[in-house]
């Protein structure tokens, strides 16, 4: 099987599943327990935190372990609005958020905030300029994904923050699930984000696990309450095998950034050159300029679905737009977005890379894709 | 980089007359130590003043964030180098200036000249460096008597020096210059904090705890390592002496009325610390004691507690509200540590309700029935002694998880 569904998860990576089943089997206390064994159990939960923390440029208690990413985007959302009533009720995000953000945010449109959503071009980066015109004085919350998981767009994290900062006390969420490990984020004091958003199953960690992190320990209320386990912050007996296997996914993860961008770089460009010899009847979402390890592309009056099929039949799996989309017959709120020709809405594909992706893998997706366009399409193409 | 060298000014010490130079060895003795991890280091010690050559930002970094915390030191500058030309000493100035862009102060500039061959003279070159900074930033203006900050130009031989930062010591003494003490370090608020307050005063620590297993756990037992391992921060090694205590805790139940336990715990406490006084060749014991704090710190409890022994015990905190107690522990970040919610020994045979005006004759009555010298010798016998900052072992076994 070549397996291109990368942002959709990934295949957690042996070093990782070692480190998780030897936890289970020797530090499988509750690390909250005062015994010894507890203890101990609570002293590596520590050493994961304070590897995530140095990696993420912050102290070591703001890094709360959460089940995966989309509890970390519910909690940083839902939390901020509640401790930030007192200073007003304007949030902005932006159109093409995951849905973790994007249903809490209408869940607290239905409570009376008041939520802006920031448009894309059709590269699907946001405008620094409607940023700066939407940020007022009572902007209690801006969110803003660092990579966008179904095109791969890259939004301008730093100079965003930049804005914010300056002309609002707002805090600055961003959800960093398809980046974190794969390009550069981290806090940058003052002047970057305020909250990051991880997720262990994109960097070949285990399913179930993510962290919310905090640039300072910013007043927050918990959402999920309970033993006041995590500071108080997220009750529920800390799960340190997964949150270890994170840690240890995320260094060997932010450790190869340098060498995987570089791969990620040539295949993109090999895969971008290849997508447009078909001429009209393909349409790339993802730009140059987005992650290099997403890349987007539409067929002509296509369903993706036919694709994902045929080129299953060949042992390549890729997704439609996203995993957790696809199973819906409507067009994804990022397409829709995206504001592209009616004929290339249907049929998206995404492509997309992980730590264990060969040349081989490229090639033989370009084979087989070349085979399929031309049963579809028949020889018309090049 | 611009940084050349740090200046340290020296603390209470600049006035102490002859011991002086044993006071300035001290300190740079301590300074090596603290900075044991980026060595080697050139240290100048002068009679005021004290350089240390900056080599690399990295160690910049690092001399910056550990500076402060080190006892002796009451203030310190980085100072800065340029080439001996007036646009280059220019250029300086204004960059150097630039770290109060955002505040609105006063300053003067200061120029000395050693080297007097140099193109302007001193008070040339004073006008022109003030007009160029004060061309540069808008909010700051010149004033001569008492500025908020002063702009330093030296022109020695080699090079032009800048300087304008004056940035805060931890002020005290050199640990170390006044002898060496032993600390009752229970694992509550005070004692970190008495120990602190000592070791500014230039004492160097050892400290002392007393354990009782099985009734007390390794957390507790890990906790009072942990503030042991936090004071060594301010530039010393400190090792701490764990006495086991369950066999005199349960003679002591067995053997003395129920409301006076506590107060003969507490002699007995004293008594061994004493003794491993006596063997460290340490001079004095310190305590976390606060007058009224609870029963065995009333006045009455500390006279019938003291009379076992005349070596000085020393309470730094025994005027202290508990309140600044606590807004020193913060400070010194012992506070989370000591507020962990594990037993110790002093909690487990609490008597319900101690007697806080105890009577000397009396106890010493109740004690007369048993021979507690014995026991006492093999508790101090029995100890294990721990030498902080110590490496982290747990944290290899962890390693490869990670």
């Amino acid at each position: 099987m070549i397996y291109l569904d990368n942002s959709a998860t990934t295949k957690p990576h042996k070093e990782i599943l070692d480190t998780f089943v030897q936890v289970n089997e020797q530090y499988y206390a509750n690390p909250a327990s005062i015994h010894e064994a507890g203890v101990t159990a609570n002293a590596l939960l520590t050493r994961a935190r304070e590897q995530l923390a140095h990696l993420l440029h912050t102290e070591t208690n703001n890094i709360i372990f959460t089940a995966g990413g989309t509890e970390a985007n519910n909690f940083a959302i839902f939390s901020v609005a509640r401790i930030s009533t007192h200073k007003g009720r304007h949030i902005i995000t932006t159109e093409i958020e995951h849905p973790s953000v994007l249903e809490a945010m209408k869940g607290l449109e239905e409570e009376g905030f008041d939520v802006e959503y920031l448009s894309v071009d059709a590269s699907g980066v946001i405008s620094l300029e409607e940023l700066r015109q939407k940020v007022r004085k009572d902007t209690i919350l801006v969110s803003i994904m660092h990579v966008n998981n179904e095109v791969g767009a890259i939004q301008p994290i730093e100079e965003a923050a930049r804005i914010i900062h300056t002309q609002s006390r707002a805090l600055f969420h961003v959800d960093a699930v398809q980046s974190f490990g794969k390009m550069p984020i981290a806090f940058n004091g003052e002047t970057g984000p305020d909250f990051l958003t991880v997720s262990g199953h994109k960097i070949h960690a285990l399913k179930g696990s993510g962290v919310l992190a905090m640039r300072k320990s910013f007043p927050i209320v918990p959402f999920i309450v309970g033993g006041g386990q995590e500071f108080g912050l997220r009750s529920g007996t800390v799960a340190v095998p997964q949150a270890v296997a994170l840690a240890k996914a995320a260094r060997l993860a932010v450790e190869s950034i340098p060498a995987n961008s570089k791969k990620y770089k040539a295949w993109q460009q090999e895969l971008r050159a290849f997508l447009k010899s078909f001429g009209r009847d393909i349409h790339l979402l993802s730009t140059e300029q987005g992650a290099p390890y997403i890349t987007s592309l539409s067929i002509r009056d296509l369903k993706g679905e036919i694709l994902i099929n045929a080129l299953q039949k060949e042992g390549i799996i890729v997704s439609t737009s996203s995993a957790c989309s696809s199973k819906q017959t409507k067009t994804s709120h990022v397409v829709e977005a995206l504001n592209i020709d009616p004929h290339f809405k249907k049929g998206v594909l995404r492509i997309s890379f992980g730590m264990h992706t060969t040349d081989e893998d490229i090639q033989l997706f370009k084979q087989a894709f070349t085979k399929i366009m031309k049963q579809l399409k028949g020889d018309s193409t090049t | 980089m611009i940084w050349k060298e740090i200046l340290i000014r020296y603390g209470e010490i600049s006035t102490k007359g002859r011991n002086k130079v044993d006071f300035i060895n001290r300190l740079r003795d301590n300074v090596r130590y603290s900075f044991h991890d980026i060595l080697p280091l050139k240290i100048r010690a002068e009679r005021d003043r004290m350089f240390i050559e900056i080599e690399n930002e990295e160690k910049m970094i690092v001399l910056l964030d550990r500076l402060p915390e080190i006892f002796g030191i009451q203030s310190f500058s980085p100072v800065a180098s340029c080439a001996k030309d007036v646009d280059a000493v220019k250029a300086l100035a204004v960059e150097i200036m630039g770290i109060f862009k955002d505040q609105d102060i006063t300053f003067k500039v200061e120029v000395r000249r050693t080297d007097k061959t140099f193109e302007l003279d001193t008070h040339t070159l004073q006008r022109e460096i003030g007009g160029v900074v004060l061309r540069n930033y808008q909010n700051l203006s010149v004033q001569m008597k008492q500025p908020d900050v002063t702009l330093r130009i030296e022109v020695r031989m080699d090079a032009i020096y800048v300087m304008a930062q004056v940035i805060p010591g931890a002020g005290g003494m050199p640990i170390g210059s006044n002898g060496k003490s032993l600390l009752m370090l229970s694992g509550g608020i005070d004692s970190p904090v008495a120990g602190y307050l000592m070791m500014k005063r230039g004492v160097r620590l050892e400290a002392i705890h007393f354990y009782s297993p099985p009734y007390t756990s390794q957390n507790s037992l890990q906790k009072v390592k942990d503030l042991a391992n936090e004071l060594t921060k301010f530039g010393a090694r400190i090792r701490l002496h764990i006495i086991p205590f369950t066999e005199l805790q349960v003679l002591i139940k067995e053997r003395v009325p129920e409301n006076v336990t506590m107060t003969t715990t507490r002699r007995m406490m004293l008594r061994i610390a004493d003794q491993v006084r006596e063997e460290i060749d340490a001079m004095a014991i310190i305590t976390g004691e606060s007058l009224g704090q609870v029963a065995s710190q009333t006045l009455e409890s500390l006279t019938a507690i003291n009379d076992v022994t005349a070596t000085p015990i020393l309470r730094p905190l025994i005027a202290f509200d508990k309140l600044d107690i606590i807004e020193i522990a913060k400070k010194i970040d012992t506070y989370e540590t000591s507020i962990q919610p594990y037993e110790d020994c002093c909690t487990i045979f609490t008597p319900a309700s101690p007697k806080t005006k105890p009577k000397l004759e009396k106890i010493m009555h109740y004690e007369s029935f048993t021979d507690f010298d014995e026991y006492i010798e093999r508790a101090v016998r029995n100890r294990e002694v721990h030498i902080f900052p110590e490496k982290k072992e747990k944290a290899d076994a962890f390693s490869e998880l990670l």
